[in-house]
């Protein structure tokens, strides 16, 4: 089922400028790993060594943060925004 | 003859002043005197402090304190819009103070020139009621947010990268904190800063305009604050986007259970201790002088600019290949393995892993040139521009 991916600026130095990517997947894990397969600099960044992602990164799937739904094993429906919020210091 | 209704509070010439407030129902006179006994500790008087500190100044808020302990840089000055050109060099603060109180006479300002610290930060907080951070590092914002839940204080929120900004309110009392959202900083490095990745002035302007507002809303009482939203706001498609936060139950400062019950090395906590986990592999690294010294003799040294496109533009050092760290891993063919390679970006973050990917992709002659294209211009070609 495809899902629109957006990608945030501190990261889109890892996706040859991508925003926005359609990708096919059951669930919030296999998108994010399909991401970060088709963009290997992006993996360091999404997961730690352990295959979790990072705490200094959130995901959400529309407005909620996955993990108050069902963290990596989220269903995504088609049509979903799956939005990728990592922390950002600077002011 | 007696006037009837004289204001214990406000002069005449404030009642002028603050007349677009007063005859607002939401605000008047009641609302105006809140403001005029509030106390706002603005942490960073740099692109999200100068219109936090302008419009709360304007605004009649009447306690301002500013922390901050820079001189005024001329990169600052496309954001930084409490400064002039001719303040270039001098300390902020005493900039700052000069500005705010030619905006508003009324009001008491209150400079801090010191890096707020473990040390100061409880005793700093204590005499505000709200905290506004406007940082722009890590370590910063930890701190801010755990000195705020242990003191039982709100923390008006807001960051910026380039055209997106976050914003929200943090009060650990009665909702999440910074630490529910992010529990843990990245790893030095793993995101860029501003410095880095650059920002546009006018977003920190939109972004400390909204942190603003809502100190101001909660010092009146009105409204409905931003407490449990992350506003997302994106300025190239002026696109906002509200997400839910939620308090972690688990949290390791404001949890059922907190693991933190005092302020913390967040140096350390941010993995930017000196002398802690930074020790350097020599062969890695090469300095501009180095570099220099290596070139002269006639060397082959393949290298390699990893930065953008637009920093390429800016200037470059000669002889070398642009490689934007984001394309590298499809471009190894354009390498030779045989010939050492020294890799650059700005000032050496970017251009470290870059090296390390390069290493274990079997470059093993690869070497990160410490300090950038920065400390090359600085150091050995002056002619260079810095930025």
């Amino acid at each position: 089922m495809p899902s629109t991916l957006l990608i945030p600026a501190p990261l889109r130095l890892y996706t040859g400028g991508h925003e926005k990517l359609t990708l096919s997947g059951e669930t919030v894990g296999e998108l994010l790993q399909k991401l970060a397969t088709q963009f290997p600099l992006l993996r360091t960044h999404l997961f730690d060594e352990r295959g979790e992602i990072r705490s200094f990164i959130n995901v959400y799937l529309n407005q909620e943060d996955i993990r108050y739904l069902n963290r990596q094993q989220t269903l995504v429906e088609e049509g979903d925004q799956i939005r990728i919020v990592p922390s950002v210091a600077g002011g | 003859m007696k006037s009837s209704i004289a204001s214990q509070t406000f002069s005449h010439e404030e009642i002028r002043r603050y007349s677009r407030h007063l005859i607002m129902p939401e605000v008047g006179m009641a609302g105006q005197e809140r403001l005029k006994e509030a106390r706002v500790l603005l942490i960073g008087a740099g692109g999200l402090g100068s219109p936090l500190g302008l419009y709360l100044a304007a605004a009649g808020v009447g306690n301002l304190g500013l922390v901050d302990f820079d001189v005024v840089d001329e990169s600052n000055l496309q954001r930084q819009v409490l400064y002039s050109t001719h303040d270039v060099g001098r300390s902020k603060l005493e900039a700052a103070k000069e500005r705010l109180l030619g905006v508003n006479p009324h009001i008491d300002i209150r400079t801090y020139e010191t890096r707020l610290a473990s040390a100061n930060a409880l005793e700093l907080f204590e005499d505000y009621d709200i905290i506004v951070d406007g940082t722009d590092n890590f370590p910063t914002r930890y701190l801010v947010n755990d000195a705020c839940v242990l003191l039982g204080k709100p923390n008006v929120y807001g960051s910026i990268f380039r055209f997106d900004g976050q914003v929200t309110l943090f009060d650990a009392r009665t909702g999440p904190c910074y630490r529910c959202l992010y529990p843990t900083p990245p790893p030095p490095g793993l995101v860029p800063s501003c410095a880095e990745g650059g920002v546009l002035g006018v977003l920190a302007g939109l972004v400390g305009t909204i942190q603003a507002i809502e100190a101001i809303k909660l010092i009146v009482g009105i409204g409905e604050s931003l407490q449990g939203r992350l506003l997302l706001i994106d300025g190239l498609r002026m696109q906002f986007q509200e997400l839910r936060l939620r308090k972690d139950p688990n949290c390791p400062v404001c949890g059922k259970k907190p693991s933190i019950t005092q302020l913390i090395d967040y140096e350390e906590f941010c993995g930017l201790a000196p002398n802690k986990n930074t020790i350097r592999d020599q062969t890695w690294e090469i300095t501009p002088f180095q570099l220099k010294e290596r070139l002269n003799s006639g060397e082959r040294i393949q290298l390699l600019d990893v930065r953008e496109p637009q920093e390429w533009e800016i200037c470059r050092i000669d002889g070398a290949t642009l490689i934007p760290l984001g394309d590298l891993p499809s471009h190894l063919q354009k390498l030779d393995s045989t010939t050492p390679i020294v890799v650059y970006c700005k000032v050496g973050v970017r251009s470290g892993q870059a090296a390390k990917l390069l290493q274990a992709a079997g470059f093993s002659k690869t070497q990160n040139l410490i300090g950038g294209i920065d400390a090359w211009a600085t150091e050995i070609d002056p002619t260079l521009p810095t930025y």
